[in-house]
């Protein structure tokens, strides 16, 4: 039965590595906000499943959190942000899919090569996992230096939290709760600053388009 | 060989020829009914091969024999690659011939020639097609190669017959590399079998046919073996895809029995696979050609990272 669960926690983030990659290749706005709350919905599944095996209630709370605020609340923040915006259909222009796609493989074999003598100490059920965990990391990490606009880039800080969250659930069964709440706030307190930024950044340069910030005096 | 072999290969080849225009019916009519319109009858498929098999077959004057030959080639082709893909049984004689990498070979075979005779008699549209199925296959086989290649790694072995023994028998155990392959097959097979969002396949719009384009010069009989040649190809990536991620009900070779449970179990899988492909043909919008290849490296990563996971979460 354990062995089943360790397997659905190994299929859980391989779904997530797939969501990361789904939201690389990604133009839409709308998709990617879809996309990332089932990212959310898959790292809840993911964070139940360690709990049950694990038996850490602690976890089942954690997983509670992630809910309502990865799965609800933010993806209904960022819709509103987008409807008030509208960008809902934003087709964004940045450096070609295709290679973005071919240098987020090359990260995945990085952060494989990286987790796997981490691994090799670790005894937990689900120490495979650590590697696709570090990979989502950087994975959205790289979404957020290519993207040129406001909107995705911050999708792309959320999904590394995600991906950081998933990190310490899958190679410590996850961080003190203290942390996890605090880490929580922080983000639903990011969100909304960024969305406060967002419209700055609009009214300001009538785009969303994060390069104009980039000048420092009006031509 | 067993005489008990030879009779389910028989019975293996003799099921695809037959139900492949029937799947295509299926799924003809679910994609009539997802979209409102009242469905042409389960047997229309067969009722054309039929029509075309009793026609007159037209040929321009400047045809060479490559053009008469190619629908036999490429009937030929996907009639052996439909007849080593263990559907029934995996006591299959052929099944030594090729492997997984040969299977991809033959339908390159059939691909090359189907191309070659869409440019032998020289109309722009023939040129056009060859050129689209050609940007297609190349950007489409290593991907599925990907794909047979992260099946191969689980059961160590590129033979069709000992992957499907090998899946089938395992106690119930998740393959998350299985689940990113699945995801590339079905991207890779819509394209490969002219779909969606890659082809429609009821088009006669010059702009956005690939496949129809292709055989836009053939008629008669020649243009029914091609058309079948079309429905086996969509059998037989169907059955690859049942054998890879739904092996189960598959008969082997001590238990001939188990034959007698196949048929009805093929029949309920291939059902249910046809009617999701019609939902998943409704629900998608045509793209753009120049998508197509963001469309397939987007399917052969998916396959990469599969390997990759299976040696990390094995490792």
């Amino acid at each position: 039965m354990t062995e089943l669960v360790g397997q659905l926690i190994n299929l859980l983030a391989a779904i997530l590595l797939m969501l990361s990659f789904a939201m690389i290749s990604q133009r839409r706005i709308l998709s990617l906000i879809h996309l990332f709350t089932a990212q959310g919905a898959a790292l809840v599944a993911a964070t139940v499943l360690v709990g049950y095996a694990t038996h850490q209630p602690h976890l089942y709370l954690s997983a509670g959190i992630t809910l309502v605020l990865k799965v609800l609340l933010i993806p209904l923040l960022l819709h509103r942000v987008i409807n008030r915006l509208d960008v809902r259909w934003d087709v964004e222009t940045l450096i070609n899919i295709p290679m973005t796609m071919i240098i987020g493989i090359a990260l995945v074999i990085f952060a494989f090569n990286l987790a796997l003598p981490i691994a090799k100490l670790s005894v937990s059920v689900v120490r495979g996992t650590l590697g696709i965990a570090l990979a989502c990391v950087l994975l959205s990490f790289m979404m957020m230096i290519t993207r040129s606009k406001a909107v995705p880039q911050v999708i792309g800080f959320l999904s590394m939290e995600n991906g950081l969250f998933f990190a310490a659930t899958s190679a410590t069964y996850g961080m003190p709760m203290v942390v996890e709440l605090g880490i929580a706030l922080d983000v639903l307190v990011g969100i909304l600053i960024l969305g406060v930024f967002m419209f700055h950044i609009r009214e300001e340069f009538d785009s969303l388009d994060i390069r104009h910030l980039e000048k420092l005096k009006e031509d | 060989m067993t005489w008990l072999g030879v009779v389910s290969q028989l019975l293996d080849l003799a099921v695809a020829l037959l139900l492949a225009p029937l799947l295509s019916g299926w799924i003809n009519q679910w994609r009539a009914w997802l979209q409102n319109k009242s469905a042409p009858g389960l047997l229309q498929p067969y009722r054309t091969l039929h029509k075309l098999f009793n026609k007159e077959s037209v040929i321009a004057e400047n045809a060479s024999p490559m053009f008469r030959g190619a629908p036999y080639i490429v009937f030929g082709c996907m009639a052996l690659a439909s007849a080593i893909i263990p559907t029934l049984s995996t006591d299959l004689p052929l099944s030594p011939v090729a492997d997984a990498i040969a299977l991809v070979g033959l339908f390159a075979v059939a691909r090359v020639f189907i191309s070659l005779a869409a440019m032998d008699v020289g109309t722009a549209f023939g040129t056009l097609g060859a050129r689209r199925e050609m940007l297609i296959g190349f950007l489409a086989e290593p991907a599925l190669l990907m794909v047979l290649f992260s099946a191969s790694l689980i059961s160590k072995s590129t033979s069709l017959t000992t992957i499907v023994e090998t899946l089938a028998h395992r106690d119930l155990a998740i393959y998350p590399s299985l689940a990113l392959a699945g995801v590339a097959f079905t991207m890779v097979s819509l394209a490969e079998n002219a779909r969606v969002p890659v082809d429609n396949p009821a088009t006669h719009l010059e702009l956005t046919m690939i496949h129809e384009a292709l055989i836009l010069e053939y008629s008669g009989r020649h243009l029914a073996l091609l058309e079948w040649a079309a429905s086996l190809k969509l059998f037989a990536y169907s059955c690859i895809g049942l054998a890879l991620f739904f092996p189960w009900g598959v008969a082997e070779a001590e238990a001939p029995l188990a034959l007698l449970l196949a048929l009805p179990a093929l029949f309920v899988k291939l059902a249910i696979g046809g009617a999701l492909l019609a939902l998943l043909e409704t629900l998608s919008a045509k793209m753009r050609i120049f998508r197509v290849p963001e469309f397939l490296a987007t399917a052969f990563l998916l396959a990469v990272i599969g390997l990759l996971v299976n040696i990390l979460l094995a490792g």
